[in-house]
């Protein structure tokens, strides 16, 4: 009986907290389908009005290159980041000895330095040596955290140091230990790592802005933050804007889901 | 002989594969000094000088000294500290209950719960600002329901304390599920059969909760803690886009402000990173108390 009585309360909290977290999300939805005038009037049923919207949208926006732009950002930095950090992760924990440790935590401190601070020096250097504008300066301050490196260290703990030494006595090299060893084993790893990663990347704001000041290298949030300027907002347009922005990173974290919450705990797969 | 030959290999081979390790983590690490601690040193000089464009000049604290005077800054400070004191707490709490509820064996459609809630975390900081600012506008969707419940419309936006309102809903809206994975990889951490020895002990599930869950989790909810605390000071795609800062600058963020007199405004690279070390050290004091805090209560 109190068994029953503490599952009805926990599926009660559970519903309510999961309609809260998709309601915005149908809402851009079904926003993205209908005309404004509908969306302001409190329609909440998919219309048939996604196409007109989308004509609005591309022939008020340059959607195309924020698409193109948004996307080689984000994998750009996703695949260098991955390698990089992936390997340094490795690096840290399978040849750890007191050097490296201390290096590790002086990393860790970078932990705590706001982007905000960072960010004036880092524009000035970008345009010292000229790149701003560029997407190598958009790259590069993103490839390397900590974050990423911890992840790939802390799963290195749980890779069967037996692997290393076996492949060792057959006369592999490091280097081809970790690719042919080490990178198909930490699968979910990975998984996990690109999702964080492309996220981030994908979704990133204040960097974009502060660095890609012309029109060229606008990015996918950036056009949508261009949406809400003018008078009369047009929902419909607005809400399919937001839908295409939101709809990589939902695909991947959906595709992704199982090995993110796999690779978080450290589970080797 | 063979053995001390041996031996030698041995020790060449261990120097060979050390170095081979410092070679893995050289990339990632310059990477980290170029783009995190140069950049950083570079701000805390530039806060202590003066000038225009390559011109510096010294300036000693005159920058810091006129934070003191800046009635902006102090209301952006008061914004962003509001911010932090009520939604990190809120979102902790509703994400650590949330996991709880989750992590019950017995419990039917777990993983749909979970992705539900974490959802929200697929969506970029400005899209979902969007998203609140159309459900929020004065004849969004929240008002029409207020309007029919016979409550009455609001402004949300023209009136400061209703639009600081949105802007925590909207926070603990995108950020509660991500927090509550991090909660849950803890748990599953946590031995059932600690669970089961303290309940055939008589403890309650209250008792269960606070004496071994919370002391259990405390690492994850000191990262989750520090991640939010840092990431609240930091504010910045919330303010721009769904508040725009106002009405005034009633709801506008310390970074906010900091990327709108270095790139709105007539640039004052010079007193923005001042600023800026500002939050740097608001950052560092914040989690180093957490982590004290985090650690007495052993």
């Amino acid at each position: 009986m109190t068994r029953k009585i503490k599952h009805f309360i926990s599926y009660t909290i559970l519903i309510i907290a999961s309609l809260l977290s998709v309601f915005p999300l149908y809402y851009m939805l079904s926003g993205a389908t209908n005309k404004s005038i509908d969306i302001v009037r409190g329609r909440l049923i998919p219309g048939g009005y996604l196409v007109e919207n989308f004509r609005t949208l591309v022939a008020n926006q340059n959607l195309g290159l924020a698409m193109f732009n948004s996307f080689r950002n984000a994998i750009l930095i996703t695949i260098i980041s991955l390698l990089v950090c992936s390997i340094a992760g490795y690096g840290f924990e399978i040849y750890h000895d007191k050097g490296k440790d201390t290096l590790m935590s002086i990393l860790l401190l970078s932990m705590m330095l706001p982007f905000v601070a960072l960010m004036i020096p880092l524009f000035k250097m970008f345009s010292t040596v000229g790149l701003v504008n560029s997407w190598i300066a958009l790259v590069l301050p993103s490839i390397s955290t900590p974050f990423m490196i911890m992840l790939f260290r802390q799963a290195s703990r749980s890779f069967p140091i037996d692997i290393i030494e076996a492949s060792r006595l057959e006369g592999m090299s490091e280097i081809a230990i970790f690719f042919r060893m080490y990178v198909p084993i930490m699968k979910s790893t990975y998984g996990a790592a690109m999702t964080v990663t492309f996220m981030n990347a994908w979704n990133n704001y204040l960097w974009p802005k502060v660095i890609l000041q012309d029109n060229a290298s606008i990015t996918m949030p950036m056009l949508v933050a261009n949406l809400k300027s003018g008078y009369s907002v047009d929902y419909g347009m607005l809400m399919l804007g937001v839908l295409i922005c939101t709809l990589p990173t939902a695909i991947i974290f959906f595709c992704l889901q199982k090995s993110f919450s796999n690779g978080l705990t450290g589970a080797v797969k | 002989m063979v053995s001390t030959s041996n031996a030698k290999k041995k020790m060449s081979l261990q120097k060979k594969h050390n170095l081979i390790g410092w070679a893995f983590l050289i990339p990632a690490s310059l990477l980290i000094f170029v783009f995190c601690f140069y950049p950083m040193f570079q701000a805390i000089l530039l806060s202590f000088k003066k000038g225009m464009g390559e011109a510096q000049t010294w300036a000693g604290i005159a920058n810091y000294s006129r934070i003191l005077k800046d009635r902006t800054f102090k209301q952006c400070l008061f914004n962003t500290v509001f911010y932090f004191i009520i939604q990190v707490p809120v979102m902790l709490i509703l994400a650590l209950i949330l996991a709880q509820l989750l992590n019950d064996a017995t419990l039917r459609f777990k993983g749909l719960f979970r992705t539900m809630i974490f959802l929200p975390c697929a969506t970029s900081l400005v899209s979902y600002s969007m998203i609140f600012k159309s459900l929020f506008a004065p004849d969004g969707f929240v008002n029409m329901i207020l309007t029919k419940t016979g409550i009455g419309a609001v402004d949300w936006f023209q009136n400061a304390w209703a639009a600081r309102f949105v802007i925590i809903i909207a926070l603990v809206w995108r950020w509660t599920g991500y927090n509550m994975v991090f909660y849950l990889a803890g748990l599953q951490n946590i031995d059932q059969s600690i669970y089961e020895a303290s309940r055939i002990d008589g403890a309650t599930a209250f008792q269960q909760f606070f004496k071994i869950t919370i002391p259990l989790l405390k690492p994850t909810i000191l990262l989750t803690a520090i991640m939010s605390t840092s990431g609240t000071l930091q504010l910045f795609d919330e303010s721009v886009n769904l508040t725009a800062g106002g009405p005034g600058k009633s709801t506008m963020t310390l970074a906010h402000y900091i990327f709108n007199i270095s790139f709105v405004e007539t640039p004052k690279f010079n007193y923005a990173a001042a600023l800026s070390v500002f939050i740097l050290v608001s950052v560092a004091i914040l989690s180093a108390i957490q982590m004290k805090v985090g650690d007495s209560r052993d």
